[in-house]
């Protein structure tokens, strides 16, 4: 495809999108700049405030002494990992059943996944609240999984579905023609390939647990999650160390991104692959707008 | 159907597959995955709206009395003013992702079609690096850097373009704008993925035909996009109608939502039935406004697009 | 269509089967009349306390709790304490289900708001009744502030942690007149930056005693009548605000609030010493954070003995001095003052009020069952919401 962008600044050098976007993206970054700024504040009381009193890492020294936040950042990482885990390994089997065959029931569960997706979380909170206290189940840890896992599933339906749905199923159907069975073509033709749609998936599904705030407040019972325990704390007045593990949890993500970056380059490099980009990844399969696929459904009914 | 095919080709010595086996295995697949979904999501709903239809109280335990008449005591005749908070959440919704919209749709234009392909993963990137940060932490970063003694009023201020009793917390307006933050992702990244599919020939045709940078946008551009504005807009608006955080942390009198109403009223108030009875009715009126608009906008299924 | 509406009807039926037993209440199911003699006579010393309180509620420095380590020291039992309350009602909402369910909370002492939810732990048979003969030192020292309250009378199954009062706080710099009644939380001048609670009995209690009506005896008619005024402020309010309304004072968005005693102390402390707190002359709320022992505790023995321990001038005080709410124990004052060596908190008003200031203290209206606590919700939530 003709290189568009070098034929537009040929034509017009139009600057102001430019401008447009740096402004917006500068907006995003105030509050976190806010944050990392303020998390080095030498604060008399262990509340933040946002008078200055002077630079101080004695807030990153004494990560875990604020009470219950080391363990409700914990309790979210072990949920995100499972509910990750758990939710890749039961919504593979469904996406491909909804990708690679017809059946009555297909219109029915794409329709529900969708309304997974869709439905406001208030909605989905305060529902399966109601579901729980009707069959006597107490609220905790487990409640939470069962909520997580609900909705991530959707999420990897659809990423993976994307995913599959842009694969060429004739590498499967030459592995049969070879005599594989269903089991050894999907083990060693499909997997591979579908790898990191996986990858995408388990990611995305992680990413929405560990930020969950609403649904975690309604099934959370007396177990706390990192953004419980946060949003409890702006009422009372939060603790610099909140801050802290805010500013470390945005290093690490700015850190896997060059990392990814980085690998990258060395695909390039190499020609190992040709979708390594994020750009690629996210239109391929969409890896944080799973609806974005329906992009493809609607532009192009054909592809559903 | 290849698969199928295939096989009874090839198995054609043998007897022939039985129905069962030929079309069972896209039930076992969705077995789990289906069944958990059933269990714990539409299950749940209908209970929801089971619960709402019971009366009691918490002490004494609720009863399934099919009183249908809470949503009439809810919505017509109630003390609390809750039509007035759905009304308003539904305003707060469609606001946010009008301005949404204008806001996300320049930065994808920007990134699809004014960056060498080297620096489009980047600047993707960048939209989305903010909310690597939990959005909790984020808006109530917000309600400090607003806040009258905060760096943005403060400089109105001293720019004399404010009057001294102006103030942004607790206002609708900081409440749309703390919700426009939180979903620009949501929006920004389907209008790209959509604009990215646009093949450049289709451009370079229309300028080719003399039509000017307008009309191409206009005419060709826009409405190739449209499936990427009709996502996103499906997201950012039923997440906004439903949030009770940002109206929490960011507003005050007269921006009560819905969402804090269906929070407030189960874990503050214990009044389950209330509480059951409000959400099955956002639903019912969200899923009313997605399909119209759906069917307005031209999908043809629902299900297609998953 | 119609595979569609079987599928609805399947649904339907199989959630109404499951819903159809309704949802618990928590009212317990445990009836019969406890002989507490023997309960206690049966406990045996454990080597464990699980404590839960709120946060920011215990001396704390760098993340060790002097009072705490003394207990420990004194008494060889390891204390856990987790400060994992963030308010009655989601905390409630926690062990609520555990209670009901005759099950463990996993805590000896919880620490609960004089208020609904306590009304209702008592009301549902969840809390132990304490045994007061090994409180001696509560007996003795306890202020009369604390001593039988109108929630609990006879102290039967708690003991105050700390007390505080709901009065007027205002930012001295911007009101430059003196602030002294309920009434100047109307005042036009300061439209669009008056702070109110999103407690509804906080609300209601302070619309009350601007009607000159003690809310501890009031009618649901004096309820009513006294919207009238609340409604006529409501075009003032900025916001009505949980903890957070201290946030809003100090960055100056409300210039006068409604306000807890202790947040206004500890913000003078921490860089706005312009804040003042004033009791206003109709009277202002005194409310009380309970220590309870739930039912199902694992270590009752080592609650009392904690409880017991609390209760002196010394570890009162020293609790106090850094938590700077209303202390239990007028004779923690001397200590303060003396061996602590610190003069503001000894003298605070705030912190050890003067008869006169506890004379104008109003208890809170303390509910009589389900229906008068739905009442006072009708009649306040619209205000507020």
């Amino acid at each position: 495809m003709p290189d568009l962008a070098n034929r537009h600044e040929q034509r017009r050098r139009n600057p102001w999108l430019a401008i447009f976007y740096w402004l917006i993206i500068v907006i995003t970054f105030v509050p976190i700049i806010v944050m990392i700024l303020y998390s080095f504040n030498n604060t008399p009381t262990s509340r933040i405030t946002f008078t200055w009193y002077g630079f101080t890492t004695y807030w990153y020294r004494n990560l875990t002494q604020v009470d219950g936040l080391t363990h409700a950042f914990v309790v979210s990482l072990e949920v995100a990992v499972i509910s990750a885990v758990v939710s890749v390994l039961i919504g593979t089997p469904l996406s491909i059943a909804l990708g690679r065959y017809r059946f009555w029931a297909k219109g029915i569960i794409s329709s529900m996944v969708f309304a997974d997706i869709a439905a406001p979380a208030v909605v989905v909170g305060a529902a399966s609240l109601s579901f729980f206290l009707s069959i006597r189940l107490d609220t905790g840890l487990l409640t939470i999984l069962i909520a997580h896992i609900a909705f991530n599933i959707a999420y990897v339906v659809v990423v993976v579905r994307a995913r599959l749905s842009g694969m060429d199923s004739s590498i499967e159907d030459a592995a049969r023609d070879l005599g594989a069975n269903p089991f050894t073509t999907f083990t060693r033709v499909t997997l591979p390939l579908l790898w990191p749609a996986l990858l995408a998936a388990g990611l995305l599904a992680f990413a929405m647990s560990i930020d969950d705030y609403v649904i975690t407040s309604f099934v959370a019972g007396s177990t706390v999650t990192f953004p419980l325990f946060v949003y409890g704390a702006a009422k009372v007045g939060l603790p610099p160390q909140v801050l802290c593990f805010g500013t470390i949890i945005f290093l690490v993500g700015l850190l896997l991104a060059f990392a990814n970056g980085a690998l990258n380059r060395r695909h390039l490099a190499s020609r190992a692959s040709t979708e390594d980009s994020l750009s690629t990844l996210v239109t391929d399969t969409n890896i944080l707008t799973p609806v974005a696929a329906s992009v493809d459904a609607t532009a192009d009914p054909s592809l559903a | 159907m290849t698969t199928v095919q295939t096989r009874s080709a090839s198995s054609a010595r043998n007897k022939r597959p039985s129905w069962l086996r030929r079309h069972s295995p896209p039930y076992w697949l969705s077995l789990i995955g289906g069944g958990w979904m059933l269990a714990f999501f539409l299950i749940p709903l209908v209970s929801g709206l089971i619960v709402s239809l019971e009366t009691g109280n918490p002490l004494q335990g609720y009863n399934l009395t099919w009183s249908w008449s809470i949503y009439k005591q809810l919505f017509v005749h109630s003390q609390i003013p809750y039509t007035t908070f759905m009304l308003r959440s539904l305003y707060y919704g469609a606001a946010t992702t009008i301005l949404s919209i204008i806001v996300a749709y320049p930065m994808a234009y920007y990134i699809a079609f004014k960056v060498k392909q080297r620096w489009k993963s980047p600047l993707l990137f960048l939209v989305l690096l903010s909310f690597f940060v939990s959005f909790v932490i984020r808006t109530d970063m917000w309600s400090f850097i607003l806040s009258n003694q905060g760096i943005v009023i403060t400089a109105l201020h001293k720019m004399h373009l404010v009057s001294k009793n102006f103030h942004i917390l607790g206002t609708s307006d900081a409440v749309i704008g703390g919700d426009v933050y939180n979903n620009l992702a949501f929006m920004v990244l389907p209008i790209y993925v959509a604009l990215e599919r646009i093949d450049g020939r289709i451009l370079e045709a229309a300028r080719d035909l003399y039509s000017s940078g307008r009309q191409v946008f206009l005419r060709v551009v826009l409405p190739l996009s449209r499936a990427g504005i009709f996502a996103g807009v499906l997201l950012v608006f039923i997440t906004t109608v439903g949030d009770p955080v940002v109206s929490s942390l960011l507003g005050g009198v007269g921006t009560y939502t819905i969402g804090q109403a269906i929070q407030d009223s189960y874990l503050t108030n214990q009044q389950f039935n209330v509480a059951a009875a409000l959400s099955t009715a956002l639903m019912v009126v969200l899923g009313i406004i997605m399909f119209i608009y759906a069917k307005v906008f031209g999908t043809q299924n629902i299900e297609n697009l998953v | 269509m119609l595979r569609a509406g079987g599928i609805g009807a399947g649904l339907a039926g199989l959630s109404a089967l499951l819903s159809a037993c309704g949802i618990a209440g928590s009212a317990s199911r445990d009836h019969n009349n406890i002989d507490w003699a023997s309960f206690w006579h049966e406990q045996k010393k454990t080597g464990v306390l699980n404590f839960a309180n709120w946060p920011l509620y215990i001396d704390s420095e760098h993340g060790k709790s002097e009072s705490i380590d003394l207990f420990s020291n004194a008494t060889g039992i390891k204390v856990n304490y987790e400060a994992v309350i963030q308010g009655d009602a989601p905390f409630y909402a926690t062990v609520e289900p555990l209670l009901a369910a005759q099950e463990s909370t996993g805590y000896d002492i919880i620490v609960i708001t004089s208020g609904w939810y306590l009304t209702q732990l008592i009301n549902s048979n969840f809390l132990v009744a304490l045994d007061h003969a090994k409180l001696g030192n509560f007996t003795k020292y306890a202020s009369p502030l604390v001593k039988n309250p109108n929630y609990d009378p006879g102290n039967k199954f708690s003991v105050t942690w700390q007390t505080g009062f709901t009065g007027i706080a205002y930012n001295t710099k911007i009101i430059k007149r003196p602030i002294t009644s309920f009434e100047d939380l109307s005042d036009p001048a300061f439209k669009g930056h008056v702070g109110m609670m999103n407690d509804n009995t906080e609300v209601g209690s302070a619309a009350l005693l601007h009607m000159g009506v003690s809310p501890a005896n009031s009618t649901h008619q004096q309820w009513k009548a006294s919207t009238e005024w609340l409604k006529k402020q409501r075009e003032l309010v900025l916001g009505y605000y949980d903890q957070s309304y201290i946030q809003y004072l100090e960055n100056e968005d409300t210039w006068i609030t409604q306000a807890w005693s202790g947040d206004v102390f500890q913000a003078n402390l921490s860089g706005y010493p312009h804040l003042k707190y004033v009791v206003p002359k109709e009277g202002q709320m005194v409310w009380h954070d309970n220590m309870l022992i739930p039912r199902q505790a694992q270590d009752p023995l080592n609650a009392l003995d904690w409880m017991n321990f609390y209760y002196t001038p010394k570890i009162a005080g020293i609790v106090a001095d850094w938590v700077n709410y209303v202390c239990p124990v007028p004779q923690a004052k001397p200590y303060i003052a003396n061996t602590l060596k610190d003069p503001t908190v000894a003298n605070s008003p705030l912190v050890f009020p003067p008869a006169s200031i506890v004379g104008k203290s109003h208890d809170f209206y303390v509910y009589k069952d389900y229906d008068d606590y739905e009442t006072w919700n009708d009649t306040y939530n619209p205000i507020i919401e």
